[in-house]
């Protein structure tokens, strides 16, 4: 008898404490918001909503710099409000998304990874925040002597790309086609980011890359710029998911991300309007 | 039971969501076939690296006693503990066109081991040498001497003793070793891709092949997987009891 006695005794004083907690905290928010968040996010009906929480923004790798930058002024602007990032491939994001990964945004270097996303159901619709264009990036000494897109079809040079699924991969795949020529590369890499340490560890003689990311390079590579008739260019979807945890503050953030000063972030790195 | 059902639920997951039925499609597909064989190459020569050049290797920290013994056998199980992607980093920055040793042979032979197929045999050979080389080892230092001290007294020069007598009595353990090895290497992703790079047919290897599959082709990734299993299920039903625990005892 007593042993039980113990139990119900810890059991109601647990159940008391949880009462009073919730009680104390979810006085307003119980009608507008179920959420986990519930306590914080009592904003729903001023235009100035209280964002608070953590944010887990999943970003295509050539957002590195941009991103950094935009999450830090988010956060300014919201203090109280944590951005978390995680950058990779965009179609490594997409497979991840659809896996089930805990993000709230989503921001892919191809409408056509947001359309994985949107066909599994984890998107219900998307912007477009901007666009980008391809590069040609070399080690600073040329190794090759790479002057034009033709050359990195000439035989003996050593040509990174990133695989094809990923976009910056097909959207080189588009350049070589509208240049008519082919590129035979020495490696695909997983992402944009891995294709330009290739090039700044001099282990190839020519990668191709976007211009934000031979711009984010600085020093380390020398870039190659690519005609504009020969061009091809990417449009960059953002969406919030409709799993997220914390949708107040996703939907927040992609209207930070298209709101001009986001914008002018984004254009300061080299990237284009949408 | 717990530890054990851990164990095992990712391979029954693998064997229950595989697509059977478009199976066999998937797997006579070119791609698939050439990045098996060229797994399979790599593996097997750098197995056959490890035994040359771990062999003797193993022979001196077991058999020989000098000064600074103990930080050769740390530098030797080093690649054991270190993450495969620091091997190949490493590898890299050793071997590769600015390498501390790789700028000579590109610049004096013009040879160059990233990105090709040699680049892959000896990012596997770096990580999984030393299994052998540790299974090895524990295998000579608990071997009987008697016999080799016989032989030795009635007049056998030392490779012959090593050839008719230590080989034979090693012999389990040499096996078992050789396996771990070249499972390891047919497994090895990291230091691969980062040293030797991906490109089909010259260096890109099941695991990799799988990794790229993933993100285009869930299922294709899953039947790839299945290969590899399959692989590794006959390893190890070739691989009697006794010689996993000669193994096991000498790590």
């Amino acid at each position: 008898m007593k042993p039980r006695a113990h139990v119900v005794a810890a059991v109601s004083a647990i159940a008391m404490a949880v009462a009073v907690t919730a009680g104390c905290s979810s006085s307003t928010s119980s009608k507008t918001n179920p959420s986990p968040a519930g306590a914080s996010d009592r904003g729903s009906t001023a235009a100035t909503a209280t964002v608070s929480g953590t944010v887990t923004v999943f970003a295509a790798a050539s957002l590195q710099e941009a991103f950094t930058t935009l999450a830090n002024q988010f956060e300014a602007a919201h203090p109280g409000v944590k951005v978390k990032l995680n950058f990779g491939a965009s179609s490594a994001l997409a497979q991840q998304i659809n896996q089930g990964a805990p993000a709230d945004v989503f921001a892919s270097a191809s409408t056509k990874n947001m359309s994985q996303v949107s066909s599994a159901g984890g998107a219900a619709s998307s912007s477009n925040f901007a666009k980008n264009v391809m590069e040609i990036a070399v080690p600073p000494s040329n190794p090759a002597g790479v002057t034009s897109v033709a050359d990195l079809a000439r035989s003996g040079v050593k040509v990174a790309l990133c695989q094809s699924q990923v976009p910056c991969g097909s959207t080189a795949l588009a350049v070589f086609a509208k240049a008519k020529i082919t590129v035979k590369p020495v490696t695909l890499e997983p992402d944009v980011k891995s294709t330009l340490a290739k090039v700044e560890l001099d282990e190839v003689d020519a990668g191709v890359v976007y211009v934000t990311d031979v711009r984010a390079a600085g020093s380390k590579v020398k870039g190659i710029e690519i005609p504009a008739d020969v061009n091809a260019s990417t449009d960059y979807p953002i969406a919030t998911l409709t799993k997220a945890a914390n949708p107040v503050a996703a939907q927040a953030f992609v209207a930070y991300v298209l709101s001009s000063a986001g914008q002018s972030v984004l254009t300061a790195d080299g990237f284009e309007r949408p | 039971m717990i530890g054990f059902a851990f164990l095992v639920l990712p391979v029954v997951a693998l064997l229950v969501r595989a697509p059977w039925r478009g199976l066999g499609a998937l797997l006579s597909d070119s791609k698939v076939l050439t990045a098996l064989r060229l797994s399979l190459e790599c593996a097997t020569s750098a197995t056959v690296i490890s035994l040359v050049l771990g062999v003797p290797l193993a022979w001196m920290l077991a058999r020989l006693q000098f000064r600074g013994i103990a930080v050769m056998r740390a530098f030797v199980t080093l690649p054991l503990v270190l993450p495969p992607v620091v091997g190949g980093i490493a590898l890299l920055l050793a071997l590769g066109r600015r390498g501390i040793v790789g700028r000579y042979l590109d610049g004096w032979f013009g040879v160059t081991l990233p990105f090709t197929t040699a680049g892959v045999i000896v990012a596997e050979t770096f990580v999984a040498m030393p299994f052998l080389v540790v299974t090895v080892e524990g295998a000579l230092r608990s071997a009987e001497r008697d016999l080799e001290e016989a032989a030795v007294t009635l007049g056998a020069s030392r490779f012959t003793v090593f050839r008719r007598i230590t080989l034979p009595v090693i012999a389990p353990s040499l096996l078992a070793g050789s396996v771990l090895c070249w499972a390891r290497a047919l497994g090895e992703f990291g230091a691969t891709i980062t040293f030797a790079g991906n490109y089909p047919g010259t260096t890109q290897t099941m695991p990799i092949a799988i990794y790229n599959a993933f993100e285009s082709d869930p299922p294709a990734a899953t039947a790839l997987s299945l290969v590899l299993l399959l692989v590794a299920v006959i390893v190890l039903a070739g691989l009697r009891d006794r010689w996993i625990r000669g193994a096991s005892a000498a790590l």
